[in-house]
């Protein structure tokens, strides 16, 4: 078991030095990069000569280190990360890469992990009720709405969304997570109301397909368990249905569902980026959308490389976990 | 000889029916009861009709642009005039543009003094299946009037034309990027099974390794790397190339589980006894026995693909115009204002949430029928 840890944990090192290296090619594949928009911006704007402006964005491009060669670049990208925890510097927002991200974490989490526990939740809640009235009028609305929930494409969705709450229902604004009027404002009770309002929507669009995955497992899982011996025995011997349910088979139906949390994380994060970028949302996915569009590369690989990480990790936690409480995985 | 040839030894026996054909039956007969699955497949091969023959039912070319008709509405189709009075053959009427007097906004109005009726195979613009120059088309109005039925664009072009376009454009990048996924899958996963060793722990690293990537955001990176200079073709290629290269890895999962089990099963020893090559035996007797695995997977990459393709073409990173796909034809509706005021410029994704869901359907269908043993 000891050994099975190590070799997964040794293993993981040479997966994320590898992951690390293809970010950052990708990434640098487009032709160009953000100082030849600022090049043309010189010459077109700032009225230099073609001569002048490139000497300029050459000495920038000194001044950032991105006139040496890519795998050169690549080391010392990633040297900084590994010791000072350093991602680059962000030409976009005119700052550490990191940072940006950071600020913007926060709000990425509180919407993705708001839309995910509902999602599960109403989803659950859903399976099970379809699972114990299979072939009803409910089990086959359910049914079909999940469909209907897994077949539109979220960006569509929030379009929908969008449409019906401005044109329909007259709201008067929606997009980002306040008002124009209460940005600045400090946080008091109308700001807290109008913010609801505003949070709301993402977390709807970005649960919809989550309610739909998590019904249908949850249901196909308890059609299973309902077939199997101990929930046969357990009404055998005479317990009440509820009892039945709630002690025997959804506790056992769960397990897919609780074993899928280890990866939840960056499915979640990756889940609201359109959401996010169609709402224009103040979190990750807009910014690594924007670093993507203007070629800001080092925010943009810093994003692919943490969400990867961070994927990754909860791979091989979740490996690890099952290994724990499976005493049938083997560890060879 | 005889070992090897399982299916001729019990083609000879008359109380076994043959294997292959009971089989097919069997999962028909259980295809045949699932409503869901047969309404799905209904769905798939109308959207894969349309898209064939798009042109036909376009009575308007695609790419036509005309300015005046900005954003002209949808017209309806009638079956009683203004007067109430019936008619068998359905017409329209035409649009009349006004402005409103006070605030200068444009007004589609029906202009109720002429009837056009809609006849069916009609001669209208030129297109060239396979080089074969061609003006039939299914419908359209005599000269002087126009159908437009999901209106016009920001430039004037017919919607339900360059829905049709497009439509082919998507399911076909779906398509062929689930097809090259499904060979690559299989093959990895029959390989990496059948040698094991070291070949199996190679291949599995590599499935490990792309499977250690987020799949949004990679495919963002990787598509907005395809040059803005590269022609429609090449794009397309290389999308359609990205979901392939990048989507198999679930597949070969599958089929390595699939043929660990067979390998060792009798009809595999035994033609690898009588002889057979290794090919022989992957071809004949391992990829066979996955296929309706693969099927299965494969109708479910699709929709999953359709919808990739159309959220990398709304964000303006995957497909560019002037190509038309459903995603590149919601650009359009990106700003919140001109979807108000043009509502039916949503109306591609209708498509595919109808095609979507036909997929999801007949995928889900096809999965339960190809496992005829189950009791579910």
């Amino acid at each position: 078991m000891i050994s099975y840890i190590i070799r997964r944990i040794l293993y993981v090192i040479p997966l994320l030095l590898a992951v690390s290296i293809v970010c950052f090619v990708i990434i640098q594949l487009p032709p160009g990069d953000f100082l030849t928009a600022i090049e043309s911006q010189l010459k077109s704007q700032a009225g230099l000569s073609e001569e002048e402006s490139r000497k300029m964005v050459d000495e920038m491009r000194k001044t950032y280190g991105l006139d040496k060669s890519m795998p050169v670049q690549y080391l010392i990208w990633i040297k900084n990360i590994v010791t000072k925890g350093d991602f680059g510097y962000s030409f976009g927002y005119r700052k550490p890469a990191q940072e940006v991200i950071w600020e913007r974490l926060k709000w990425t989490m509180i919407i993705a992990l708001s839309a995910h526990l509902i999602s599960t939740l109403v989803g659950l809640l859903i399976g099970i009720y379809s699972a114990t009235h299979q072939y009803s009028l409910g089990d086959h609305l359910s049914t079909f709405l999940a469909f209907i929930g897994l077949s539109f494409p979220e960006f569509f969705t929030a379009l929908v969304i969008m449409y019906l709450l401005v044109f329909r229902f007259r709201v008067p604004h929606v997009g980002g997570l306040s008002s124009p009027e209460y940005v600045l404002a400090t946080w008091n009770w109308a700001k807290f109301v109008d913010f609801l309002q505003h949070f709301w929507i993402p977390v709807v669009i970005s649960g919809v397909a989550g309610v739909a995955r998590n019904m249908r497992v949850m249901r196909a899982n308890l059609l299973d368990v309902f077939r199997s011996q101990y929930v046969i025995t357990a009404r055998a011997k005479g317990l009440k249905e509820r009892i039945v349910l709630y002690k025997h088979a959804v506790v056992n139906a769960l397990h897919p569902i609780i074993a899928y949390q280890g990866v939840a994380l960056p499915y979640i994060v990756q889940g609201t980026m359109v959401t996010a970028i169609v709402l224009n949302l103040p979190t990750t996915g807009p910014a690594f959308y924007d670093a993507l569009v203007f070629q800001d590369t080092l925010l943009a690989g810093s994003f692919l490389l943490m969400v990867t990480v961070v994927l990754v990790i909860g791979n091989l936690l979740s490996d690890l976990i099952l290994a724990w409480i499976d005493p049938r995985i083997r560890y060879d | 000889m005889i070992l090897k040839n399982e299916r001729s030894r019990k083609k000879n026996s008359f109380a076994e029916p043959v294997k292959g054909e009971a089989y097919i039956q069997l999962v028909w007969r259980k295809f045949k009861r699932s409503k869901t699955a047969i309404i799905g497949a209904i769905l798939v091969i109308i959207m894969a009709i349309l898209a064939i023959f798009a042109p036909f039912f376009s009575p308007y070319n695609p790419l036509k642009i005309d300015h005046r008709a900005s954003f002209s509405p949808p017209q309806r189709i009638h079956f009683f005039d203004d007067k109430g009075k019936f008619h068998l053959r359905p017409f329209v009427y035409n649009l009349k543009l006004e402005l409103d007097p006070q605030t200068w906004k444009r007004i589609y109005r029906e202009d109720t003094s002429k009837r056009f009726p809609i006849y069916f195979l009609v001669r209208g613009w030129e297109y060239k299946p396979f080089g074969i120059p061609c003006k039939l088309h299914l419908f359209g109005v005599p000269k002087g009037g126009s159908i437009h039925l999901f209106g016009m664009d920001n430039y004037g072009r017919d919607l339900w034309a360059r829905i049709m376009l497009g439509g082919r454009v998507s399911l076909s990048i779906a398509l062929l990027g689930a097809i090259l996924s499904a060979f690559i899958g299989s093959m990895v996963g029959t390989i990496s099974a059948y040698y094991g060793g070291i070949t199996d722990m190679i291949l599995q690293r590599i499935v490990e390794f792309l499977q250690s990537f987020p799949q949004l955001p990679l495919w963002m990176a990787l598509s907005i790397a395809i040059p803005a200079t590269w022609s429609s073709l090449y794009v397309f290629i290389a999308i359609m190339m990205l979901f392939g290269l990048l989507s198999w890895t679930p597949l070969a999962r599958e089929v390595r589980g699939k043929v660990l089990s067979l390998r060792e099963q009798e009809f595999v020893l035994s033609a690898k006894e009588a002889g057979a090559s290794d090919a022989r035996i992957i071809f004949k007797y391992l990829i066979p026995n996955c296929l309706s695995h693969i099927i299965v997977i494969l109708t479910l990459t699709i929709p999953w693909l359709i919808l990739a393709e159309s959220t990398l073409s709304f964000l303006g990173l995957g497909l560019q115009p002037p190509m038309v796909s459903w995603g590149v034809l919601l650009q359009e509706a990106q700003n919140l204002q001109t979807m108000g005021r043009h509502l039916w410029i949503a109306i591609p994704g209708a498509f595919i949430v109808i095609t979507v869901l036909g997929f999801n359907f007949l995928g889900d269908g096809l999965r339960d029928a190809a496992d005829p043993y189950s009791r579910r």
